[in-house]
């Protein structure tokens, strides 16, 4: 599904992507660890198009097109999904008609009819239930006055109305409360299918416990460190990346 | 993003849906201005005596007047000789029905998607559709007469209700008012009339379609709306004109006046043609709009959507006579490329416990300026009254300018008077987390706009909220990169 091959990348003049090498099948789940500054939020942000970061070297093939040539909103229609690690508030607009915006942006990308608004609301209402968000989501305005756990449970709403094949979760376990991270994580283990995969970013081995990985990298320095299997998660929970980093 | 001059180019070469001409005969009276011209527009509207000696007066006076430069406007030189004051459609007579009405007239109309006839209409909006200096036709009359409202022409009003028109006319705003609304009061030619008898509640909404359509002509329009005792009626104004690279002179004026518990409703989409992407062209917009709340526990309220004009010089305002009246203005004013608005609101409280509400977002873009110009004047007698303003600035480029110019005049110490302004931007991360949704940039600044928009555009009437946002998107499409 994702192929990234010798991936650099940096941002204001400042390189922080050194040759990353990641390959992402459907049905799995991937975690990226690392210690603050390693470059785990780069990644994600160069995947979906942020045009802060510059690409300098390397490809990135997904679903067999050239992903970096997409413009963000074409990543988002071809089913690729960021959960932020911070969300941005945009006053004004309110969820549904920003979700409507965005559900017919991707309908009519595959060359279908807007969705009837009964339909939409009736839609809305069953995916805002996986993530327990209560009906006066709709009326709100996105992300404008939601707590911090508001914020990351309406990233996994939005993720579960657009049905992406790879979404990545940047940081989605930060400043969650424990309640909070349960319900987050039970909506991504809801969303997942074997025809979608998912990119877990994070610094914590804790949101793994909820959502299992398959494999687990460490990104030390703009580069994938090491690769193994979920156990990867615990040891560096125990041992920290500093012995990591003495291979270095 | 980076795309985003590109997008700019694009979308605003073309924008401007209703720019056509209407190819059709028309009598354009000479340019120029003078007593000879102002007789014979009187001659051609076959007007009374006392009506000739109004414009006359009005003339004599706007000669001794220079044109005001209080605004925070550039406002070219404007060779007042060089227009043309009377440009009508050719017709023989009034037509009677649509059949006598040239069918080219009607397919304007209809291409800017004003039907004339009425079995069109799904939504019960009765037009008053006025081109160049005539009214074309007047829809839902009878029905309407059989209420005992007056929904006409102005110029058929002072034919066939000459009494109420002098009554009221001018008794809002005086030809004395202001250097527009003296040439206005001279060379005025058509507009609608509209009373609105004691206790009626006007069953559809009332609207005027302006459209300017003859080259090197201005529109000068009167609008005069009266409201009985406990009466009830909203009323629409739209206006288009076609690209021309040459600039258009407009200078209307409305006057309202509420009489005790009635309440009026005033709405406007305003598009006249904005000039193009490099300033050329476009309507000068100079409107004396006012609403007098004569009565007790009458009320006045003004919903502007501005988004057209190359200048716009505009202060639709209430002076509060009767005691607990209330006035409201709600407006969206958007300027895109090298447009100029200086628009706002005069809330003059002389009544005990009268009320104003004034709620303004100005949207600016491009190389355009915006201006808020406020006043809040509370006389000494005005005991209880209250005001509150909102002004909102929203900036989407970094060489456009919003400006506030709030004034208040408080001579009552019982007054309670609020002021709240903002200023803000679209950011980039919010248009960026609009485009991981799916959402293109363009699409996303027209939600953020509508948002932002939002409680004014609630204030207008369905039929015409929905076209107004689409009317935002479209003016500032392009506008962010």
């Amino acid at each position: 599904m994702l192929e990234i091959k010798n991936l650099h990348a940096q941002v204001n003049g400042k390189k922080i992507l050194n040759g990353i090498n990641l390959s992402v099948r459907k049905g799995e789940i991937h975690a990226i660890m690392g210690p603050n500054g390693s470059g785990k939020s780069t990644l994600s942000s160069v995947l979906v198009g942020n045009p802060a970061f510059v690409v300098t070297e390397g490809h990135v093939v997904y679903e067999g097109k050239n992903l970096l040539e997409l413009s963000p909103e074409d990543r988002s229609r071809e089913g690729i999904f960021l959960s932020f690690q911070y969300p941005v508030e945009i006053p004004g607009v309110s969820m549904v008609n920003f979700m409507r915006a965005a559900v017919n942006e991707h309908r009519k990308y595959k060359g279908l009819e807007p969705v009837p608004a009964t339909d939409f609301l009736k839609l809305m209402r069953e995916k805002r239930s996986i993530v327990e968000l209560d009906n006066k989501l709709a009326g709100r305005s996105v992300n404008e006055g939601f707590s911090g756990g508001e914020k990351k449970r309406n990233e996994i709403f939005q993720m579960a109305m657009l049905e992406p094949k790879l979404a990545i979760l940047d940081e989605t376990d930060s400043g969650l409360d424990i309640d909070a991270l349960r319900i987050v994580a039970g909506g991504v283990n809801k969303l997942k299918t074997n025809e979608n995969a998912t990119i877990v970013i994070t610094h914590y081995q804790r949101l793994l416990e909820y959502i299992k990985p398959d494999v687990v990298h460490v990104l030390y320095k703009g580069r994938i460190i090491k690769t193994a299997g979920p156990e990867l998660a615990l040891e560096l929970e125990e041992k920290g990346y500093d012995w990591l980093k003495t291979e270095d | 993003m980076q795309d985003s001059n590109q997008i700019i180019n694009e979308v605003t070469s073309g924008d401007y849906k209703y720019g056509f001409v209407t190819d059709i005969a028309m009598e354009v009276i000479h340019k120029g201005l003078n007593e000879d011209i102002i007789r014979l527009i009187s001659v051609k509207k076959k007007e009374p005596a006392w009506l000739l000696e109004f414009r006359l007066k009005a003339y004599r006076y706007w000669l001794t007047l220079e044109m005001p430069d209080w605004a925070h406007l550039k406002i070219p030189l404007i060779n007042y000789q060089d227009i043309s004051y009377y440009a009508a459609p050719k017709t023989k007579n009034t037509p009677k029905s649509l059949d006598e009405i040239d069918p080219e007239l009607l397919k304007t109309f209809d291409k800017l998607g004003i039907p004339l006839e009425e079995r069109k209409h799904l939504t019960g909006m009765a037009v008053d559709a006025v081109m160049d200096s005539v009214s074309v036709k007047t829809t839902f009359k009878e029905v309407l007469s059989e209420k005992g409202i007056i929904f006409s022409s102005f110029s058929e009003a002072v034919q066939h209700h000459p009494d109420l028109v002098q009554e009221y006319m001018g008794s809002v705003v005086s030809y004395r008012d202001n250097f527009f609304a003296a040439l206005n009061s001279a060379v005025f030619s058509d507009g609608s009339f509209v009373y609105i008898p004691k206790g009626v509640h006007c069953p559809m909404e009332l609207s005027t379609y302006f459209r300017i359509n003859a080259a090197n002509t201005g529109q000068f329009e009167r609008t005069l709306i009266v409201a009985d005792d406990e009466s009830y009626v909203s009323y629409l104004e739209g206006c288009t004109a076609p690209m021309r690279d040459e600039n258009q002179l407009h200078a209307a004026i409305v006057e309202i006046v509420a009489k005790e518990q009635a309440e009026v409703k005033y709405s406007t989409v305003q598009n006249w043609y904005p000039g193009d992407k490099e300033g050329k062209g476009g309507i000068y917009n100079f409107v004396t709009k006012r609403g007098l709340c004569k009565g007790k526990n009458s009320k006045i309220s003004w919903t502007q959507v501005e988004t057209g004009s190359a200048i716009t010089w505009k202060y639709p305002s209430c002076i509060l006579a009767g005691d607990n009246s209330a006035g409201e203005f709600y407006s969206v004013a958007v300027t895109n490329n090298y447009q100029q608005a200086d628009t706002g609101t005069k809330m003059t409280h002389l009544g005990r416990n009268t009320k104003s509400l004034i709620v303004s977002k100005g949207i600016s873009a491009g190389f355009s300026q915006n201006s808020y110009r406020g006043l809040v004047k509370i006389s000494p007698k005005a005991t209880g009254a209250r005001n509150h303003s909102q002004c909102d600035s929203l900036l989407l480029s970094a060489t456009c300018g919003a400006h506030t110019f709030p004034y208040a005049d408080v001579r009552n110490e019982t007054a309670i008077i609020e002021h709240e302004a903002t200023t803000s931007k679209i950011s980039e991360e919010q248009l960026f987390y609009c485009n991981q949704r799916g959402i293109s940039t363009e699409e996303a600044v027209g939600l953020i706009v509508n948002g932002y928009a939002k409680e004014v555009m609630n204030k207008l009437p369905m039929e015409f909220a929905v076209e107004a946002q689409k009317l935002l998107t479209i003016s500032l499409e392009g506008s962010v990169g």
